[in-house]
Order: structure tokens, then sequence, then C-alpha cells
């Protein structure tokens, strides 16, 4: 069920120039930074060469690619995400999901898997940049490993937020501004902790994401994270009983 | 009603909702028997659409009970929902799918077996008429179109229940014959609770009557029972009519009212509960010369009986 659900979300999603839009640009952009990082990395090449343990084509032309991907990323999921729930509010098609036998969780998580799903492809296709550079030269698979985890938990995490907001609202640009205005500032979060230890910084989506982006696998991210994501699906699927419950 | 247990379909016990603090349904009570056409009806905003979203487990009660073939709405609403085809007031279409791919999803979400799927959308667009436009996008169908898809969408599992929000609203007099032709026909082998303002459609389509009215059930009969069913009123017709007040004042007259243009000399006449004031009103007439030509019972018309069972409040 969660799967039809999900099949269907997808559908909508192609359906709409929208998706396509953002796909396009999200390759344009990461497309940009893939060609600058590798003129650079040409440029200083045969300075690497003379160092003990230079850094590799993965750590200088990938890895930036990934940490562009996520700020792209929290500008493009609000678009994807903001139609999920509102748009079904206000087209009073909501009622064709509950109606049928299915419980609020399954609506839910179904809505959920299929924009991730769609989010998943724009992974892929930045793997693919990445695997150019096999026509060059040598990837370090572990750095590639923790990137594209790291960058999987992140859009879950993104499209938790999204789907909630598009729970809250029947206006899709509501639900849209909502989700940005909280990825921002989750992620900005340790721009605004001068203290090193503040308890805010745990929150900060950027750190979570930093420690991926070096190579690491921290279990603390990984939890925290996939927390995160649980913590928004759930409030989504208690604001839809809500709905039914009526105030 | 003596339906056993067994053959009823929907059983809805007190059913009570507040929105704040207003009551939008009062305890309503309401039976449906297997292969029975229920006709729901009362003005706008009589509490039609809260009670069919409670019963549809679109909406949870205040109180009250709600069970589906004996499957309890609030206890495993998952397999209430399952035997009820609901088409709500706005059909639910999601206007970018074609028929065939809204049918199959709905089909699906229903749990119909996936092998079935294409049997069941097959059979769902011939019984609704839509043969022909399988590959038409939704939103591009014209609104008699777009109702029978979503009256497809509600029949597509082969439910026990059927229940359709004002189907006919908004079509044309050619489809408004279609569609109860369809909804009769659907009576057969499923229940249905068909909510409408439209009188003639009840007593075209439905076996039984409930009429709601600021929330309350006010009726619950069978079409013939509906049709019997008057409340004492009187046409009176006179030639050489008085004042409206010299016939209100006969004993026993507790209203008056002019009906059609005066010179017609037509009047319905009220009586006091329990009171026969026909006697009276004959003596008085040949006594004051109104030159009597016409007193009759009220000709039972179902939309007076609407309107008496509906104001009968305001007037007293």
């Amino acid at each position: 069920m969660i799967l039809t659900i999900a099949a269907k979300e997808l559908r909508a999603l192609f359906a709409s120039p929208l998706a396509w839009v953002v796909l396009a640009f999200l390759q344009v952009i990461l497309g940009w930074i893939l060609v600058t990082r590798l003129d650079a990395f040409i440029t200083v090449q045969s300075q690497l060469m003379q160092m003990e343990t230079p850094p590799g084509i993965t750590e200088i032309v990938v890895a930036p690619i990934f940490g562009a991907a996520a700020v792209v990323l929290i500008m493009a999921v609000p678009l994807l995400s903001m139609r999920l729930i509102a748009e079904e509010r206000r087209n009073q098609t909501m009622t064709f999901l509950v109606s049928a036998p299915l419980s609020m969780t399954q609506i839910v998580l179904g809505k959920f898997t299929g924009l991730f799903a769609f989010l998943l492809l724009s992974l892929v296709l930045i793997l693919l940049m990445a695997a150019s550079m096999y026509l060059g030269g040598r990837l370090d698979l572990g750095l590639l490993g923790t990137l594209s985890l790291g960058l999987a938990l992140m859009t879950a995490a993104f499209a938790a937020v999204g789907v909630f907001f598009s729970a809250l609202t029947a206006q899709p640009v509501v639900a849209a501004t909502g989700t940005l205005a909280t990825l921002l500032g989750l992620w900005l979060l340790n721009m605004s902790q001068a203290n090193p230890d503040s308890p805010f910084l745990m929150l900060a989506l950027i750190r979570r994401y930093e420690s991926f982006t070096k190579g690491l696998l921290d279990t603390s991210d990984i939890v925290f994270l996939v927390l995160f994501t649980a913590v928004f699906l759930i409030l989504s699927i208690r604001r839809l009983d809500a709905d039914r419950l009526g105030a | 009603m003596t339906a056993t247990d067994e053959n009823l379909t929907v059983r809805a016990t007190a059913l009570t909702r507040q929105f704040g603090k207003r009551v939008a349904v009062n305890e309503v009570n309401l039976t449906l028997a297997r292969g029975e056409v229920l006709g729901f009806l009362g003005p706008n905003g009589a509490g039609k659409t809260t009670t069919m979203q409670m019963i549809t487990g679109n909406l949870a009660p205040s109180a009250g009970q709600v069970e589906i073939c004996g499957v309890d709405m609030l206890e495993r609403p998952r397999d209430a929902k399952a035997r009820i085809g609901y088409l709500p007031e706005t059909p639910p279409l999601y206007r970018d799918l074609t028929v065939n791919e809204f049918l199959a999803l709905a089909a699906r979400l229903h749990r119909v077996p996936r092998k079935q799927v294409g049997a069941a959308v097959d059979t769902a667009r011939a019984r609704c008429g839509l043969t022909d436009v399988g590959q038409r996008l939704i939103g591009t169908l014209s609104k008699g179109y777009q109702q029978r898809v979503g009256i497809a969408q509600a029949i597509i599992h082969n439910p026990d229940v059927v229940i359709l929000d004002e189907p006919t609203v908004g079509l044309d007099p050619n489809q408004i014959r279609d569609i109860r032709a369809l909804i009769r026909e659907l009576g057969g082998q499923h229940s249905v609770i068909l909510s409408t303002h439209i009188l003639p459609e009840v007593e075209q389509v439905c076996d039984r009557v409930q009429i709601m009215h600021k929330g309350s059930l006010v009726f619950n009969d069978t079409i013939a029972g509906l049709r019997h069913f008057r409340g004492g009123t009187l046409m009176l017709g006179l030639r050489q009519a008085p004042a409206v007040e010299e016939i209100a004042a006969v004993p026993g007259v507790a209203h008056v009212e002019v009906v059609g243009p005066a010179s017609d000399g037509m009047f319905r006449v009220e009586p006091e509960k329990g009171a026969d004031p026909i006697d009276a009103l004959v003596a008085r007439a040949a006594e004051r010369g109104w030159r009597l030509s016409h007193v009759a019972p009220a000709a039972s018309h179902i939309e007076d009986v609407f309107v008496q069972l509906t104001q009968r409040e305001e007037a007293a």
C-alpha cells in the first residue's frame, strides 16, 4: 500500500514540469561546480605530487559537489514537497485516501517514500557525475560511500520536514516557505552560536553533514538524522489524525 | 426496521459531532439493510455531509458508534473502510491521471488483488458508462463524466455500502437521469446511501427516507410512508374569500396562509394539534357566504412534507 501511494506521488512529480526543472537546475549547478573544481585540481596537480599523502580527486572534486548538492537540495526539496499533502487538501482529494482502507501512517510513509525515491534519483545523477572521474583517474570508494550515505540521510531529513509542513496547511506556498525557513535555519544554526559547546549545535545539520564529507562514519550522526526524519514523519501522522478528529 | 442484524450493512448509533460549541449532528441513528437505497434528505447545512463523513471514517464522531457490516469504524477503521465506497460532495479526482490510471489506483488502494485490477476497472467503467473515455485525462472530461468517474471509484472494489453525497448536483437533465438509473441499479447489489436535497430524486430512486434538520433526524420511513404522511393540513378554496384573519378565527384553525394569487381564493389551513376543523370551516363558509369550492386534505406532496418537517420548529 505504501508503495502504491509512493508510485502515485512519483508519477505526479514527473507529470509536472516542476520536477524536471528542479532536476535540470541541480545538474547544471553541480556540473558547473564539477568543471571548476576539476580545473583547479589540474592546476594544482603538480604541487600535489610533491606531498607525502596528497588529497585525491575524490576529496578535491567530488566532495565539494556533495557539499553543494546539500545546499541546492535545501532549496529544491520545499518546491517538491509542498504539494504532497497541501494540494490534496486544497483539491479535496485527501478524502480519496482517507476513505480508502489505509492508516494515516501508510499515507504519510507513502508520500515520504515517493518524494525520497525522487531525491535518490538526483543522488544517482550526482554519482554518475562522480563516476565520470574514472575517465582520467581513480576514486576513493570509501569516501564516496560516506558522501552518498550522508547525502541520502540528509535528503531523507529534508523530505520529512517537507512532508510535515505540507501536512500543516492547505496552501502549497505556505508549506514551501515553512520548509525552506526551517531547513535553512537548522543548516545555519552553527553560525548563531559562538560557544562551541552550545547544545543548539547538536541540531545544526551542517555539522552532521560535515563529518560525512570528511569520510567519517559517526553513528551519532546517523542516529541523529534517522531520528530527525522519524520525528517529523510522526508529527505529520499526528497532524493528519488531528484533521480527522477535528477541533 | 425489521431487518435482522446480519442483514444490516450500516448501523450508526447516537452519532454526535460538535464543532466547538456548535452541535452539527445530534444523536443521529441510522440503519441500512442490504440492497436498500436510503435517501438522506435535508436542507443545506442540516448536517448530512458531516454525518456521511462520520460514517465513512473521514471525521471522528464526538460521541456515538458506527458499524459497517458489524465492523466497528473506530476500532478497526481499515477493515470497515474496505467495505465502503464513498463519493464526497466534490469528487476526489486526480486531474492529471487518465480514467484508467485513476481507477486502477483506486482499486489497488481498496485492496483489489493486483491480478484482478484490470477486470475491476473494466467492470466499473462499463457500469458507469465510461468505456469510451478510459484513456482521457480526468481533467479534460466534462462535469458529468467526472461525476461518473467519481461513482466508478466508489464501486470499483464492489463494496457492501456505497455512499453518495449529492451525486447529481450540477449535471444536465439527461446526465441526471443516467446517474439515477445507475444508482437504482446499484441498489440491487450494494446498499446505497444517497444524500440530496432534491426531492423527486428520492421519490424515484430510494426505498426509504431519512430527513435531517438542524443536526437531528426528524423523519425516518419508507417512500410510501412519506407519501402518506400528512400533518392534517387542509386545502381550502373559496370563491368569495374573506380576509385571512376571518378564516383563522374558525375554532380549531391554527394558521392560515394564502396559496397562489389572491384571486384564486386558495388557502392552506393548518389545524391546531389534534383538531379537525373541516366541519367548522364548512359551516362558517355557508353561514358567511364564502362560497366554498374546495376543501380537502393537502395533497401530501413530498415537498410539502419536507417543508412541514423542516419548518415545524419555526412555526411553533
